[in-house]
C-alpha cells in the first residue's frame, strides 16, 4: 500500500487530480451534496476545450525552454470564424467548413515556424506577432456577423450521454492517442529528446527541424479543432472566443506536471489541471465570492499548486 | 564581426528613426513640440514597464503579470494614495516587496516564473478589482502636474526616456550589482561558486522590477487621471516586445536598457503611425504585428553571422 502511495506521489500529474478532487469535495460539502454530478458534467464540457489546446501547447512547450505558442487564441478565433462562414448554417457544407478552417490553422502553424526558423525570432515573440496578424484577418473576414453553427455540429458539441459529453470522450481518445505517440513513436521520442537537449538530439541524427515544424503544426491544428468545436458549443464564433485560452492553455500544461524546461510531457496532468481550473471557478461562484476575490483565489491556487508540486528537481 | 555587433546595437535606434521619419512623412504636423508630446506621452509608462520586464528577463525569468500590476498601482494611487497618502505609500511599498518575495519563491522552489507570474496576474487583477470595482478614482494633483509638465524646447517624454534609459544603463551596465545581476542570467552556477548569493540577486532584481512597475503605474495614472483595473493589460506583451525590440535576449542576461526604452518608444510610436496611415481598424493590430516581424527580421539578417560562430 505504502509503495503504491509513494509511486503515485512521484507522478507529477497526481497533484492536479488531488487539487481537482479537493475543490470538488469542498464545493459539494458546501451545497450539501446537491449538484455534485452536474458540476462534474459541466466541468467536463468546458474543460474539454482547454484540454484540446492544452495538448497542443504541451507538445510545443516540451520541445524546450522558450518554446510556447501564443497564437492559439487567434488561431481558434480564425478557425471558428472561417468554419461558421463557410458552413453558413448548412449542414451540407460542414465538411467543407471543417477542411477550410483546419487548413487556415495549418497555414498559421507554417507561418509560425517560418518566423522561428528563418527569421530566428524567439517563439514567444514569433507566435505573438503572428497572432496579431491572424486576429486581424479573423476580424476583417468575420466582420461581426454571428452565424449559427449547423445543427449536427452543435449537436455533436453539446450532446451528453449519462452526463458524459460526447466531445469529452472524443478528446479522451485524442489524449490517449497523443500519449501513445509520445511514448511509442519516433516523432514523440524526438520531441522529448529535443526538449532535453536539442544539440545532443541533433548530434544523434534526429530530425530536429522537421519535428519542431510538425509540433507547431500540431498545436495550430489542435487550436483549429478547438475553434470549430467551441463555435458549435456556444452557438457561433465570436472574435473574443480565444481570449481565455491564452493563459489557460499554459496554466493547464504546467499545473499538469509538464516541465517548462522541456523534455517532460504529461498528458493525464492536463486533464486534472483543466478540471481543477474549472471546478475552482465553480466553487468560488457557488461560495458567492465577488469577482475580485475570485480572481485573487484563482491566482493563489495556481501559485500554491505549482509550489507544492515543486519545480525542476535537478538544477541545470 | 565588430561591425555587425555595432549594427546590432544600433538597430533599435534605427527602427525608431525609421518609424519616426515615416510618421513625419505621413503627418508633417506631428513634427512639432506638441505633436511629439502628444504622440510620445504614453511611451513613458510603457518604457518604465519595459524596464521592469528587462530586470526580470536579465535573470532568465519572464514576468507575465506586469500589465495587471501596473493597473493595480494605478488603482491604489487613484484611491488610497489620494485619500490617505501615508497608507497609499505603504501599500505601494508592500507591492514592491511582494515582487521581491515572488523572486525569492521562484528561486527557492526553483519554479517556472511563467506560471508563478501567470497566477500572480490574477492576484493583482483581483486586488485591483476589489479596490476599484468600476473605472474611477482620481489621480493625485502632484502626479498630474508632473506628467503634464511642459519642458522648454524639448518635450517631456523625450527627456524622460533619456533619463530612464541613462540611469538604468549606469545602474545595470556599470555598477557591480548590475554586473552580478547580468551574471546571474549569464551563468548562475559560476556566480554561485564565486560566492554570490543567487537568492539575494534574484530578490534584488525582482524588487527593482517592482519599483519600476510602480513608477509605470504612477506615470500612467498621471496621464489618464482616472484608474481602471484593466487599463494596462496589454502592457505585459508590450513590455516583452519592447525588451526584445531593444536588442535583449530571453536568456543569458543579455539586455540593453537604452535599447529597451527605445523599443518601448518604437512600439508607442507605431500605434500613432498606424492611426495616421488611416489603416482600417481591423488591421491595426495586424500591422503592429507586421512591424514587430520586420524589425526582428532585420536583426536576424544582421546577426546571422554571429549565430553561426
Amino acid at each position: 500500500m505504502n509503495a503504491v502511495i509513494k509511486r503515485l506521489g512521484d507522478q507529477p500529474w497526481i497533484w492536479s487530480f488531488l487539487a481537482a478532487t479537493a475543490v470538488w469535495l469542498m464545493t459539494i460539502a458546501f451545497t450539501g451534496g446537491q449538484g455534485a454530478g452536474e458540476i462534474l458534467t459541466s466541468a467536463l464540457s468546458f474543460g474539454t476545450f482547454t484540454i484540446i489546446v492544452g495538448l497542443g501547447q504541451m507538445m510545443v512547450i516540451t520541445t524546450g525552454p522558450g518554446n510556447v505558442d501564443l497564437s492559439i487564441p487567434a488561431t481558434m478565433t480564425l478557425s471558428g470564424v472561417i468554419a461558421m462562414k463557410v458552413m453558413d448554417t448548412d449542414s451540407a457544407n460542414m465538411l467543407l467548413g471543417i477542411v477550410a478552417a483546419l487548413s487556415a490553422s495549418l497555414v498559421v502553424g507554417v507561418a509560425n515556424y517560418i518566423l522561428i526558423r528563418l527569421l530566428r525570432i524567439p517563439p514567444i515573440i514569433a507566435t505573438l506577432s503572428s497572432s496579431f496578424l491572424v486576429l486581424s484577418t479573423a476580424i476583417s473576414y468575420g466582420r461581426g456577423i454571428r452565424i449559427k453553427p449547423p445543427v449536427p455540429l452543435a449537436d455533436f458539441a453539446t450532446v451528453r450521454y449519462a452526463g458524459v459529453p460526447v466531445v469529452a470522450v472524443a478528446v479522451l481518445g485524442l489524449s490517449i492517442l497523443l500519449a501513445l505517440v509520445l511514448k511509442r513513436t519516433i516523432y514523440g521520442r524526438t520531441v522529448l529528446a529535443i526538449g532535453q537537449n536539442e544539440r545532443a538530439a541533433w548530434l544523434a541524427g534526429l530530425k530536429v527541424k522537421s519535428v519542431r515544424f510538425a509540433t507547431y503544426l500540431l498545436s495550430a491544428l489542435f487550436a483549429g479543432i478547438c475553434g470549430i468545436l467551441q463555435s458549435g458549443f456556444s452557438g457561433g464564433a465570436a472574435l473574443n472566443m480565444g481570449d481565455d485560452f491564452l493563459l489557460a492553455s499554459i496554466a493547464v500544461v504546467v499545473i499538469g506536471g509538464t516541465s517548462v524546461a522541456g523534455g517532460k510531457a504529461n498528458v493525464p496532468g492536463i486533464w486534472g489541471a483543466a478540471l481543477f481550473m474549472y471546478l475552482l471557478v465553480t466553487m468560488l461562484n457557488i461560495f458567492g465570492a465577488s469577482p475580485g476575490v475570485r480572481l485573487i483565489l484563482t491566482g493563489v491556487m495556481i501559485i500554491s499548486v505549482i509550489t507544492l508540486a515543486g519545480g525542476e528537481k535537478t538544477s541545470r | 564581426m565588430i561591425n555587425r555587433r555595432h549594427l546590432r546595437a544600433a538597430l533599435p535606434f534605427l527602427s525608431l528613426a525609421i518609424v519616426l521619419a515615416a510618421t513625419f512623412y505621413v503627418q508633417p504636423r506631428t513634427m512639432s513640440y506638441f505633436g511629439l508630446n502628444l504622440m510620445l506621452q504614453y511611451a513613458i509608462p510603457i518604457a518604465l514597464a519595459t524596464i521592469a520586464q528587462m530586470f526580470i528577463i536579465t535573470v532568465n525569468d519572464l514576468d507575465l503579470s506586469i500589465g495587471p500590476f501596473v493597473g493595480l498601482v494605478g488603482c491604489i494611487s487613484a484611491t488610497l494614495l489620494l485619500n490617505d497618502p501615508v497608507l497609499g505609500v505603504l501599500a505601494l511599498i508592500a507591492c514592491i516587496m511582494a515582487y521581491g518575495l515572488v523572486g525569492a519563491l521562484i528561486h527557492i522552489r526553483n519554479l517556472p516564473s511563467i506560471v508563478v507570474t501567470l497566477g500572480l496576474s490574477f492576484v493583482w487583477l483581483g486586488i485591483a478589482v476589489l479596490i476599484l470595482p468600476s473605472p474611477g478614482g482620481k489621480a493625485p494633483v502632484w502626479l498630474k502636474a508632473i506628467m503634464s509638465f511642459q519642458m522648454p524646447w524639448v518635450p517631456l517624454p523625450i527627456i524622460a526616456a533619456i533619463l530612464i534609459g541613462g540611469i538604468v544603463h549606469v545602474a545595470l551596465m556599470t555598477s557591480s550589482l548590475g554586473v552580478i545581476g547580468r551574471g546571474a542570467g549569464g551563468n548562475p552556477k559560476a556566480l554561485q561558486r564565486a560566492g554570490w548569493s543567487m537568492l539575494k540577486t534574484k530578490v534584488a532584481m525582482f524588487t527593482i522590477a517592482g519599483f519600476f512597475g510602480v513608477l509605470a503605474g504612477l506615470s500612467l495614472l498621471g496621464l489618464t487621471t482616472s484608474a481602471d483595473a484593466h487599463v494596462a493589460d496589454r502592457y505585459t506583451l508590450y513590455s516583452i516586445a519592447g525588451v526584445i525590440l531593444g536588442g535583449g535576449e530571453f536568456i543569458g542576461g543579455r539586455v540593453s536598457p537604452m535599447g529597451a526604452v527605445v523599443g518601448a518608444l518604437t512600439l508607442a510610436l507605431a500605434g500613432a503611425f498606424l492611426i495616421f496611415l488611416k489603416i482600417s481598424p481591423d488591421w491595426q493590430i495586424g500591422a503592429q504585428g507586421a512591424i514587430l516581424i520586420i524589425v526582428l527580421a532585420m536583426r536576424a539578417l544582421i546577426t546571422s553571422g554571429e549565430a553561426r560562430r
